[in-house]
């Protein structure tokens, strides 16, 4: 793949500065804050994901940064400069819309060239870059279809292509795999991945699927309500979650509290521990553990998910991953079970 | 054996038990069975009145018009003799005052047409894209609202606007300036009048199924406003404002009452054509056949640029 020309464009002289530095943004519409007030910093060249369910103001903040709505409050850097009141076609940056927003009355390669177009590109130099940036997406055959004529996953990759021929400082992707069924979105993820290392361009990446944010980010911001709940990276986020919403959005847990999590962590503060750390077997030296029964035992393909209701807590449930072939791979509803985890695989939430 | 305890279980119950349920048959099922059994009875049922009007009506009238122009009249008497000539269509094209009314008809009827789609464009880009719920039913009201009164009082409203010293003048002779009077232009501003809800409808509708994320598509890649419009926008409306473009020129290159009213001394083909019908009239026959030759110009052009595909 070639990918030469198409890389982070003349921001890359300013390495200190973060590609993108918001302070103090906030969006109002009437009387709904869709955005509260945060500060948040992306660096260059970073795979930077804004996550959180519906409505929590990421995709609000991705067009604040696209220029497609005006802050109420707070200021937008773009590489060092200020582009808060600045339009659209004035930032250095790009957008894949969620449904691609694709030229239906251009083909592949127009719609390719449209930007390049209104850069005043000359046409030479113009044919050369789209030719390159649809070998980039692997689809250089299809130059010349109509959008309409494209199947769901081309009609992603040509939306990139649009986006990233004309070499931004930072790509916005609003939810680019949503449309897409589950295998093909993973092969996706896979290429967005590579073609981001490729071109060396700072991708924002707006998603409501926690494992996406997880696999593809090098740091992703966790959204609720309109604030940013933590910012770090998708080791921090899952290991050592800041607030009850992000340790509750981010994969399944076993959020431990009151009598139960007093017994087991020896403080009634709220804590969590991930299904997966938890094994079944007796507790060693360095380990915790509790003796229950198995309420519930699920076959989820790559193990056994076992619901086990602890000895003396009838009223709480810990759920245990166990992989193919672990011990108690094979327990069965009704029976007696012993489950054990590092004592470090448990750590305190703070309350939201 | 398992597939034969299975044929037994599904046998199915004894008819005599079915045969209340099933209706009488009366007089409308047999017709009903008959016009299942001949397709071409049933087509002949759909389109037999439609068929009379269209065929006896419309086209029988159009083709004994058309006879006509061949004819020729008793320049004394006017009666008409049906004797075969050329001579209307050559006096047409030959007479400068005749091919001077098409020419300026067609100049006309364009304009009107331009008009409309210049006002359509941006109003119905409000509309859709902008204005509230509220304010779009509003202006949808107001856009229609004038196909809601009787013709002539239209025209008529325009001749008082038009008048001298009418309202037009009265208002634009504080900015020292003056109305245009009667004449071509009062003609054109009448009939885009007249036949804007024709333009604006559809190029309204389609405004409203382009999605919103094309034009921020087109402005996050580089596009200004004008720009938008241009290469997306006008593009995408090419087949409403082609459909409208139909309406607002065919209807006025056949219009001669608003020529009448507001038109001064202004001739159109509708005006000559009215002023023949009795004293000659093979001529104004002959003469009619000019805009039902550009409109079928006009259509298969249409067609060609693709935009009656929805049709």
């Amino acid at each position: 793949m070639t990918t030469s020309a198409i890389s982070a464009g003349p921001a890359s002289t300013a390495e200190a500065l973060p590609a993108i530095s918001l302070r103090g943004l906030g969006k109002s519409f009437g009387n709904v804050h869709a955005v509260h007030e945060l500060d948040l910093e992306i660096r260059q060249g970073e795979f930077f994901s804004l996550l959180g369910p519906s409505g929590s103001g990421k995709t609000t903040v991705l067009r604040l940064i696209a220029g497609f709505e005006l802050p109420t409050t707070g200021t937008i850097r773009l590489g060092g400069t200020d582009v808060t009141r600045s339009a659209p076609f004035e930032r250095n940056v790009n957008t894949v819309f969620q449904d691609y927003a694709l030229f239906p009355h251009l083909t592949v390669a127009k719609n390719v060239e449209y930007g390049l177009k209104l850069h005043g590109v000359p046409t030479a130099e113009r044919k050369a870059r789209v030719a390159e940036a649809l070998e980039m997406i692997r689809l250089p055959q299809i130059a010349d279809r109509l959008p309409s004529q494209l199947s769901g996953g081309q009609r992603q990759r040509v939306a990139l292509a649009r986006a990233l021929v004309l070499r931004p400082e930072v790509l916005l992707l609003d939810e680019p795999l949503g449309a897409l069924d589950k295998q093909l979105r993973e092969q996706m993820q896979i290429e967005l991945k590579q073609i981001q290392r490729e071109v060396g361009i700072t991708f924002v990446f707006v998603t409501h699927d926690q494992e996406e944010a997880l696999t593809l980010s090098d740091r992703v911001a966790v959204f609720n309500e309109g604030k940013i709940q933590q910012v770090g990276s998708p080791e921090d986020l899952y290991q050592r979650p800041a607030t009850e919403f992000v340790a509750g959005f981010l994969g399944s847990t076993n959020l431990l509290e009151g009598r139960l999590a007093a017994a087991i962590t020896g403080s009634d503060a709220l804590s969590s521990l991930r299904p997966e750390r938890v094994r079944v077997g007796a507790p060693a030296a360095h380990e915790r553990g509790v003796a229950g029964l198995v309420s519930e035992s699920v076959f989820t393909g790559p193990g056994r998910r076992l619901v086990v209701a602890p000895d003396g807590f009838p009223e709480h449930t810990l759920l245990a991953e166990v992989p193919h072939g672990a011990p108690g791979s094979t327990l069965q509803r009704g029976e007696r079970v012993q489950l054990a985890w590092p004592a470090d695989a448990v750590y305190t939430v703070p309350r939201d | 054996m398992r597939p034969r305890r299975m044929s037994t279980t599904i046998t199915p119950a004894p008819a005599p038990t079915l045969a209340p349920t099933r209706p009488r048959r009366g007089l409308g099922d047999r017709i009903s069975t008959v016009l299942y059994r001949h397709g071409w009875l049933r087509l002949l049922g759909l389109l037999g009145l439609p068929m009379l009007w269209l065929g006896v009506l419309y086209l029988g009238s159009l083709a004994l018009l058309l006879i006509t122009a061949f004819w020729t009249t008793d320049s004394f008497t006017s009666q008409v003799i049906p004797a075969f000539t050329w001579e209307n269509f050559s006096e047409i094209l030959t007479v400068a005052a005749y091919r001077d009314t098409a020419l300026r008809t067609i100049g006309i009827a364009l304009a009107v047409t331009v008009l409309c789609a210049v006002i359509a464009i941006p109003l119905g880009l409000y509309m859709a894209k902008i204005a509230s719920p509220r304010v779009r039913t509003w202006l949808a009201i107001g856009i229609t609202l004038p196909l809601w009164a009787g013709y002539l009082v239209k025209v008529f409203s325009w001749r008082i606007t038009f008048s001298d010293g009418g309202p037009l003048e009265w208002l634009l002779a504080p900015l020292g300036l003056s109305g245009p009077g009667y004449g071509a232009t009062a003609l054109v501003i009448t009939l885009a009048y007249l036949w804007f809800p024709y333009m604006a409808v559809p190029v309204y509708t389609a405004f409203r199924s382009i999605p919103d994320n094309l034009f921020e598509a087109s402005a996050d890649l580089g596009g200004r406003a004008w720009r938008t419009v241009f290469s997306v926008a006008l593009p995408l409306l090419k087949p409403a404002l082609i459909a409208g473009s139909i309406f607002t020129f065919s209807l006025s290159l056949g219009d001669y009452i608003a020529a009448q009213f507001v038109g001064g001394k202004t001739q159109v083909i509708g005006t000559v054509i009215a002023s023949n019908i009795n004293l000659n009239p093979p001529l104004a026959a002959a003469f009619a056949t000019v805009p039902i030759l550009v409109v079928v110009l006009y259509l298969f052009l249409a067609r060609k640029s693709g935009a009656l595909k929805h049709f």
